[in-house]
């Protein structure tokens, strides 16, 4: 079937007026009961074993993976998407399997690689992050992931003086949320990582060494003032653990770190105090430098600030200092929908009843579209989406 | 005494110069108030026929008489001579367009309304048709119809039912002899139009009513669905006025080609204070670049990428051409307007003469003239008035 989708596929580039016959076959190719399937979906539903046959498609996320792996991760129009349709589907990209060839291939002794995605706003850097990450989780790495770090340089309405660095603000509810998904995320590695370190979190309670993680996370969700520091504890604790070499024996796991929205790291902040954030000092020291794993890290224009629109080329975002702190990393472009890739997302709304409009069918409307979004994968859900 | 002091004063004014003269006895009659400190240059305008026309055509009030126009045309002729020698150039092909020419560069005008620009035309143009006196000495009219008040109208429907009438026996007699055909040729009446009320009134001299205007229109349909209209074809065309097909006043550039042999067309487009140019590529992508930038990220809103895509999408050329535009000035939609103008006007010579009529009458070629309103004097905005206070 590989040979017949891609030979038809090729046919549709070449001769877009043929489109409209394979769109019905693709239409009457899956009725309700039988198992065919349409040209847009894959086989394949492991993102390990994703190749490039399956490029284009979508593959479906079973609901308890993304209620694992994603309880903070997906973006928001994602969202909304995955609930009117009642299902989870990301599709195959260059991008993405690049990404997890890499991590296939890395070698987990040296340093970790990192690995930044770039590209103008809206065409599936988000997404990206998180169809590698779905392939961390299946390989049972642990998974620091940070949805958004915008989010922790701005609009933040409590901040209260750190008790670990009085010279350093705190973002307790925050913290505490992240602590909750994280725990949610990584659930068995929780017993398993024990700390290096005492913690003193206030001048009564404290976290002796050896405790597992599960304890600490405790802490940080009881006790919410110092829930930013329990997470500095976390991250730091993590960093140690995950560059020991193997032959202790209790901390054989791979880290991943994902941070989306990486330009706020080194971006300017609307909190007034000058004072760098606990948490982003400590995610810094994180990305900077541990063994065994990977730091996976997008850009992001539309959540930064003081940044002009137009800007997405990695220097542009990071500016001096962020590029050289992340230099040198490994730079995967972006790009928007290509034809092929443009034509499953069609025929995916179209399967799905989203697209109502009887002129949507048609040849023309399928150009109108291509134009008015310019294959832009955000853009054309934006078009497509409800009043 | 006092008449040879006007002389003076007026001898004073010629020279061009106007001094102080606090004599008392100027001021009651004079008309030109000489009682300024300040000195006034009063620019000695030669009272032509030109300025005369303007101020007289002004006052609707004043019959003019025959004799009255005929010397105006006179002194238009001599004026037209005098002109042309000024200019240099032949009196005998001294055309109307030289006239207007050369009006506008002896008298240059920065005023922004046309018609009050300085002009010299036939006095038939300026002065407004008038009816000659139309009685005698004696008091008694000339026309039988004099006394209904419209002669000329009522005069012209006789007319016109005298030739129904006419064409009607026409047809009896020959229907008698048996010599009716249906076939006849008939008045070709497409590409043409009725003369409108204001063009009737203006040929007639003389007001009428909707009324009357819409029983002449009847009258002249009913003459004209008359098998044997055809006899009276010339009288119908009198009243009848062609219409232009407007798309054949299009001046369309050809088509041009670059040194890699692709074709490219280029347009420009104006919408409010916002100018823009087009190169319409015959690639065969669908790439669109706007000043640089990619037209997705120039143009946030959608409301003016679907401007952008009317032209392409109203040819069915979506998907086939490269586009290179730049655009200044204004605000997104007139820049998203300006565009539109631009490419249409660029995708004139690519496409064939019913696509050029259909463009029109869609309103692709058509330039938007809606520009801001000017600000008034005693107005907040141009039509938002301060507020209203009772007391």
């Amino acid at each position: 079937t590989y040979f017949l989708v891609t030979f038809s596929l090729k046919i549709m580039n070449i001769q877009v007026s043929q489109t409209r016959s394979l769109g019905t076959a693709a239409v009457e190719a899956e009725p309700p009961a039988s198992g065919t399937r349409a040209i847009f979906r894959t086989v394949q539903q492991d993102p390990a074993h994703h190749s490039e046959q399956d490029l284009g498609q979508y593959y479906t996320l079973p609901p308890d993976h993304v209620c694992s792996v994603f309880p903070h991760g997906l973006p928001r129009h994602f969202q909304l998407q995955m609930k009117t349709f009642n299902e989870t589907c990301v599709m195959v990209r260059e991008p993405a399997l690049e990404l997890i060839s890499h991590l296939k291939k890395a070698d987990y002794s040296k340093p970790a690689l990192r690995y930044l995605l770039y590209g103008v706003t809206g065409t599936g850097k988000t997404m990206t992050l998180c169809h590698a990450l779905h392939y961390c989780s299946t390989q049972g790495w642990v998974v620091v992931h940070i949805p958004d770090a915008h989010l922790w340089v701005k609009n933040c309405k409590e901040l209260i003086p750190s008790s670990y660095n009085s010279s350093r603000l705190d973002q307790p509810i925050l913290a505490s949320q992240w602590l909750k998904n994280f725990g949610i995320t990584n659930k068995h590695f929780l017993s398993k990582i024990k700390t290096t370190k005492t913690y003193m979190w206030t001048k009564r309670e404290s976290t002796e060494e050896g405790q597992p993680l599960g304890e600490l996370l405790e802490k940080g969700l009881t006790r919410i003032k110092s829930s930013s520091d329990v997470m500095g504890a976390l991250l730091r604790e993590l960093r140690l653990q995950c560059s020991k070499p193997q032959d202790e024996g209790s901390g054989a796991f791979r880290l991943v770190v994902a941070v989306d929205g990486v330009n706020a790291l080194w971006g300017r902040t609307t909190l007034r105090r000058e004072n760098k954030n606990k948490v982003p000092h400590s995610l810094l020291a994180l990305i900077l430098a541990f063994c065994g794993g990977a730091i996976i890290t997008s850009l992001s224009q539309s959540g930064s600030l003081f940044t002009p629109r137009l800007a997405y080329l990695p220097h542009e975002l990071l500016g001096k200092e962020g590029f050289d702190s992340l230099d040198p990393f490994i730079p995967v472009p972006v790009p928007g929908y290509s034809e092929k890739e443009f034509e499953s997302c069609y025929q995916y709304y179209i399967d799905r009843k989203w697209l109502q409009h009887s002129q949507s069918h048609t040849e023309e409307g399928k150009k109108e579209l291509i134009f008015l979004s310019n294959r832009n994968p955000a853009v054309f859900e934006k078009l497509c989406a409800a009043l | 005494m006092a008449a040879y002091s006007e002389k003076v004063a007026r001898s004073f004014l010629r020279s061009g110069a106007v001094f102080a003269l606090v004599n008392s006895t100027f001021s009651s009659r004079n008309v030109f108030q000489l009682k300024r400190t300040v000195p006034l240059l009063v620019r000695h305008i030669q009272t032509s026929s030109v300025v005369r026309k303007r101020s007289l055509a002004a006052t609707s009030q004043e019959k003019f008489t025959e004799e009255y126009i005929r010397k105006q045309i006179e002194e238009f002729n001599i004026g037209k001579r005098h002109l042309a020698n000024m200019m240099g150039e032949d009196p005998e092909t001294f055309s109307q367009e030289d006239i207007d020419r050369s009006i506008a560069y002896l008298f240059p005008s920065g005023l922004f309304e046309k018609k009050a620009r300085p002009v010299m035309k036939h006095p038939d143009e300026i002065f407004p048709k008038q009816k000659a006196v139309q009685w005698g000495e004696d008091g008694r009219p000339f026309h039988f119809l004099f006394y209904t008040g419209k002669q000329s109208y009522y005069m012209l429907m006789h007319n016109i039912y005298g030739k129904v009438l006419k064409l009607e026996k026409y047809e009896d007699r020959m229907r008698n002899k048996g010599l009716f055909s249906q076939d006849t040729k008939t008045i070709s009446v497409i590409g043409s139009r009725w003369l409108l009320k204001e063009e009737l009134e203006e040929m007639l001299v003389e007001v009428m009513s909707d009324h009357d205007y819409s029983h002449f229109l009847q009258l002249m349909e009913r003459l004209l669905a008359l098998p044997y209209s055809h006899v009276e074809e010339e009288f119908i065309q009198s009243f009848r006025k062609q219409l232009e097909v407007q798309s054949s006043k299009q001046v369309v550039p050809p088509l041009q080609f670059d040194e890699k042999g692709i074709a490219f067309s280029t347009g420009e487009g104006r919408r409010k204070m916002a100018t823009a140019s087009v190169v319409v590529r015959d690639v065969g992508s669908g790439k669109v670049t706007v000043n640089g930038i990619d037209y997705l990220q120039y143009f946030v809103i959608l409301q003016d990428r679907e401007q952008l895509m009317f032209p392409l999408q109203f040819l069915d050329q979506l998907g086939k051409h490269d586009l290179e535009c730049h655009v200044t000035g204004g605000g997104r939609s007139a820049q998203a307007g300006a565009l539109r103008l631009a490419i249409s006007r660029a995708l004139l010579s690519c496409v064939s003469e019913s696509e050029r009529e259909a463009m029109r009458q869609a309103g692709l070629l058509t330039p938007d003239p809606r520009v801001k309103e000017r600000k008034k004097p005693g107005l907040a905005k141009a039509r938002k008035r301060y507020t209203w206070k009772k007391r």
